[in-house]
């Protein structure tokens, strides 16, 4: 609700923008130890000392901090401050960075991923076999940010019966929708059928 | 709330309760009409006789449609079946009460999926008002809670609009049979009808969808007039026809399902089959309902219910014509 709300509902603020910005700042490596940006978003009291309290178990938790955003202008509707703090942190840190800010009774709206599903599980239905199957994952990778993180197969019974497939992709932040844009592109192609998945919370 | 004079256009299983219903709710049926007959009676129409002879003849009354159109009523309730295109004869029907300054209840989808800015233009012109509860979700009052939370501040509207379809799909998952096997099921209990397109093609879903987009859309506009209108061609629908039971296994192994999820923006409206989260509230079973609002002030707010039926969506229906002054 509120990225997308905020961003048509009045005269333009800065708050989409800057989180754009500090997305592309970063190489394109896939996984490894390598720090990767994170965005989070976090509903503050209005009282002192709150950001304070909030960037603390950032830091205590391996993060480390790129841009902070305090949307003083923009008090929401329960009079909490939002707050978009961008970060980068070895991928295994994530988690226990947002357990942490949650440990300490911040209020926090998204995660990214949650937002945007770092990873990402759909379904292929059709004459997958017969449509060359590595290819087409192999197509998958090639086009998009995303990595194959788990995939498996359900052979059809007969020849002619049409087989399932269900991808596990690990992608990059704000890169789901284009992978899945990607994935609906090659499977119209060779006619095979997409189960995306549903991403509550976004229009 | 004063009781309302009826006529009930329509005696399929939705028309035949709103009359068998009325009373309870302290209105007065004074016509009905199906496609051949009608009964009128300006004191009120002997109700259990008109749907007795229903079942035994096929004809409600001795008068002609036409008389059910022209007798003395308050409201119209409008519940012929949906079609598509031009939406008739549902359209004409509420132009004629329009023109005669009453109000309207839909719960024939048609005018306001199909015509939904033809229809506001008669109702602005007219002193009568038009309420279409009935035709977004049978029971549960997904347009009176827009209406009441304000559809400016609803982003999004998703939901399980069709209970056939998640039927099929719940019980193609649980017990790990085909499609096929399971559409003979379903009709056979009365869920599928003998002809199940309009369900498992996802345009029943769809035409609830845009349905919903014509409000969200409405209420932005500075100009109701001028508002971007939705029609089931604006739509993008994908039905469950094609899903393979692998394919539903492979979802239930990564602990997902799969639904025929609908989804109204003011931008616009899809319907397909989509692979559901864990937990998520729209993993609902059986044929039940779900709609989910995205509200700015609400988060996610969640309804459900049945979807559909004769007395289910009858309540919708007088739950309409009790909103009316």
């Amino acid at each position: 609700m509120s990225d997308p709300a905020e961003g048509d509902g009045s005269a333009g603020t800065g708050g989409a923008a800057e989180a754009d910005d500090a997305d592309d700042a970063t190489p394109a490596p896939d996984g490894g130890e390598r720090p990767q940006p994170h965005t989070i978003r976090l509903e503050l009291v209005d009282e002192p000392g709150q950001l304070l309290k909030a960037l603390q178990p950032i830091a205590d938790n391996g993060g480390n901090l790129l841009s902070i955003f305090h949307e003083r202008g923009n008090i929401t509707p329960r009079g909490r401050i939002p707050v978009e703090v961008d970060l980068e942190c070895p991928p295994d840190r994530f988690e226990g960075i947002v357990d942490a800010l949650r440990e300490e009774g911040m209020n926090v709206i998204q995660a990214d991923a949650e937002r945007y599903g770092e990873e990402l599980t759909l379904l292929l239905i059709g004459h997958l076999v017969d449509t060359d199957l590595s290819d087409t994952l192999h197509r998958i990778e090639e086009s998009t940010t995303a990595s194959l993180a788990d995939f498996s197969l359900s052979a059809a019974e007969g020849t002619d019966e049409v087989s399932s497939a269900r991808l596990r992709l690990a992608t990059r932040s704000n890169g789901t929708d284009s992978a899945v844009e990607t994935v609906r592109d090659i499977a119209a192609e060779k006619d095979l059928t997409v189960i995306e998945p549903l991403t509550e919370g976004s229009a | 709330m004063t009781g309302h004079r009826l006529a009930v256009l329509g005696a399929g299983a939705v028309g035949g309760s709103v009359v068998e219903l009325a009373a309870d709710y302290g209105h007065e049926v004074v016509a009905f009409a199906d496609s051949s007959s009608a009964a009128v009676d300006p004191d009120g129409i002997d109700e259990a006789g008109a749907l007795d002879r229903k079942e035994r003849a096929d004809a409600v009354g001795d008068g002609d449609p036409a008389d059910a159109l022209a007798a003395d009523y308050d409201v119209l309730v409008e519940a012929t079946p949906t079609t598509l295109g031009d939406a008739e004869p549902g359209y004409s029907h509420v132009e004629a009460a329009l023109s005669r300054d009453r109000d309207v209840v839909l719960a024939n989808k048609g005018p306001v999926a199909e015509r939904f800015a033809d229809v506001r233009a008669l109702e602005r012109d007219s002193a009568g008002d038009l309420l279409f509860e009935a035709t977004v979700g049978g029971a549960i009052p997904v347009l009176a809670t827009l209406a009441d939370y304000g559809p400016r501040n609803v982003s999004a509207a998703r939901g399980i609009l069709n209970g056939t379809a998640n039927f099929i799909l719940s019980r193609m998952t649980a017990e790990g049979l085909g499609y096929e096997h399971v559409l003979a099921e379903a009709q056979d209990l009365g869920v599928a009808e003998a002809d199940p397109a309009f369900d498992v093609q996802g345009t029943d879903a769809a035409l609830k969808c845009v349905i919903l987009a014509n409000v969200l859309s409405e209420a932005r506009a500075d100009d109701p007039a001028e508002a971007r209108e939705f029609q089931l061609t604006d739509a993008t629908v994908e039905g469950i026809e094609d899903i393979p039971g692998s394919a539903l296994e492979l979802a239930s192994e990564s602990g997902r399902t799969v639904r025929l999820v609908g989804e109204a923006t003011p931008e616009g409206v899809r319907v397909g089959p989509r692979l559901v989260p864990p937990g998520s509230s729209l993993a609902v079973s059986g044929t039940r309902n779900l709609v989910q609002f995205e509200h700015e002030h609400c988060g996610q707010l969640n309804l459900s219910g049945r979807g559909a039926g004769g007395p289910e969506t009858a309540a919708a229906v007088l739950a309409d014509v009790g909103r009316l002054s």
